[in-house]
């Protein structure tokens, strides 16, 4: 009994925290897009309250089943992405694989933003869908191999372990590469900023051109909670963890995460939506092999070290 | 952890899962709900080893069957003639030859899974989990490594010549053979036409 209500709390806890973390990355992209202070951190509130009136719109053929799977699963996926961080001794999902839940969590969203392209019977979330694919292709082989090189240096792929492998320096500090090849993938499977064409305005929203009322609510929500998710994840990977003076580990954590999510969700603000072909190459010609030399150099570190 | 009872019982679930999600591959009517169905069902022997304290090698199944599908899905619309993905479709063919294909693998496979002496006691219960994983390890990898490292390079090679065979945009479209003219963006297909190649 006391273990099933302790359970239910951190999943609340896990779930409030995620909304907290959207609502910092949705402020932070609007403010990065050139809007005021003042309308970045009222929109989500008005939105929120437009959207939940919204009466739904319906496409002719829709699959629906796959279109509501799609859009209503971005939020879980990113909920149970945070539930894998450590903060300080607590963890919501503790795991000793959580590198590798990680990275399932995150290829997850490709099925999940593919569906939501697919099951709207548009164009426009067709073309969307497969955009998700080849851009997904694009940064996830990166993300796949940065992801190695924090686990090998702390020779574990439980979270926790690798956050209490920083003690001093940080992953983030000497493994610039990875980490910067961790971030372009978070940005992608958050469907934000320079990797937004799935969801680009040229294609009137692509995956979400045809979503309306509580459904495009919650997939909107879902990006952005998949954004901060996906930062809170690089604190224990890249940050030290809970690691820092005077205040206690977990409000390290929340700090570093919410630091974090607003760093990237700015920078997606400020720059401008890159178009899918163009990106491959860079993505695997120059940043695939790059990360491939970290992984190297980390290696060689730890067998020297 | 949780009581044994649970664990048996969530085990049996997905076991379900997995068979019904595997049947309704074959009953759906489109080809994105038959390739994520048959996804469902992969996720739920991913969920099976997990139950078997598999950790690992169940996040991987999972990992790489929801990548796998995903990807399917898009070969599945792309290639399957009369575009099933848009009309009534079914994933079943020559309905009596697949009926006795199915129904003797199945024979051949659950009769080798109840049949086969399987390894009780000695090292293997007394491994431990650990001991479980690598001697797991051990028999896929160890034997067959030779085996793993020919076809390795070999299906590499034929995914990339297969792409290069099939894209009209290479490199070589946009930067001239010897890659050293300005990248054509969109590529020019004008470009390998005017050097008397097909495109």
């Amino acid at each position: 009994m006391v273990e099933l209500v302790g359970a239910l709390a951190a999943a609340a806890g896990v779930t409030v925290g995620c909304v907290a973390l959207a609502w910092v990355s949705s402020v932070a992209v609007a403010y990065g897009g050139g809007r005021g202070w003042r309308l970045a951190l009222t929109d989500p509130v008005v939105e929120t309250a437009r959207l939940v009136r919204q009466r739904r719109r319906r496409t002719v053929e829709a699959d629906v089943l796959l279109w509501r799977i799609g859009g209503w699963g971005l939020l879980p996926v990113a909920v149970l992405l945070l539930a894998l961080v450590p903060w300080g001794g607590f963890t919501a999902l503790p795991s000793g694989h959580g590198v590798v839940w990680a990275n399932a969590l995150d290829v997850a969203v490709w099925a999940l933003v593919w569906l939501l392209g697919w099951g709207a019977n548009s164009v426009m979330g067709l073309v969307g869908g497969y955009r998700f694919l080849a851009l997904a292709l694009g940064y996830e082989l990166p993300l796949m191999f940065a992801l190695v090189a924090p686990a090998l240096a702390a020779g574990s792929l439980d979270l926790g372990d690798i956050a209490a492998a920083q003690d001093g320096v940080w992953f983030g500090l000497w493994m610039p590469v990875a980490l910067l090849a961790y971030l372009i993938g978070v940005v992608g499977f958050a469907v934000h900023g320079p990797l937004a064409a799935p969801a680009g305005a040229e294609t009137a929203g692509g995956v979400m051109a045809e979503l309306s009322g509580p459904d495009l609510l919650v997939v909107r929500l879902g990006r952005h909670a998949l954004l901060g998710a996906g930062a809170a994840v690089a604190v224990p990977l890249f940050l030290g963890g809970g690691a820092g003076p005077v205040l206690p580990a977990a409000a390290w954590v929340a700090l570093k995460a919410v630091g974090l999510t607003a760093g990237l969700a700015w920078c997606a603000g400020r720059l401008p939506t890159l178009r899918v072909p163009r990106l491959l190459e860079p993505l695997w010609v120059v940043l695939l092999p790059l990360v491939v030399v970290q992984d190297l150099v980390v290696a060689i570190v730890m067998e020297v070290a | 952890m949780s009581p044994p009872v649970l664990v048996d019982i969530a085990f049996w679930a997905v076991g379900v899962v997995a068979v019904v999600a595997g049947v309704l591959v074959f009953v759906v009517d489109s080809m994105a709900r038959a390739t994520y169905a048959l996804a469902t069902s992969f996720v739920a022997v991913g969920a099976a080893l997990l139950l078997m304290e598999q950790t690992y090698l169940g996040v991987i199944v999972i990992l790489m069957m929801i990548m796998e599908m995903a990807v399917m899905a898009v070969y599945m619309v792309m290639f399957m003639g009369m575009n099933p993905a848009l009309m009534p479709m079914t994933m079943v063919h020559s309905h009596r030859a697949a009926i006795g294909t199915a129904v003797t693998a199945f024979l051949v496979l659950g009769g080798g899974a109840v049949l086969v002496p399987w390894p009780t006691g000695g090292a293997a219960a007394g491994a431990g989990v650990s001991g479980v994983t690598e001697a797991l390890g051990t028999a896929i990898m160890e034997s067959q490594m030779l085996v793993m490292m020919a076809i390795g390079p070999v299906m590499v090679a034929t995914i990339v010549v297969g792409v290069l065979l099939s894209s009209s945009r290479t490199r070589y479209d946009r930067m001239g053979d010897d890659l050293d003219e300005a990248p054509a963006d969109p590529p020019a297909p004008s470009r390998s036409a005017r050097d008397g190649g097909g495109a």
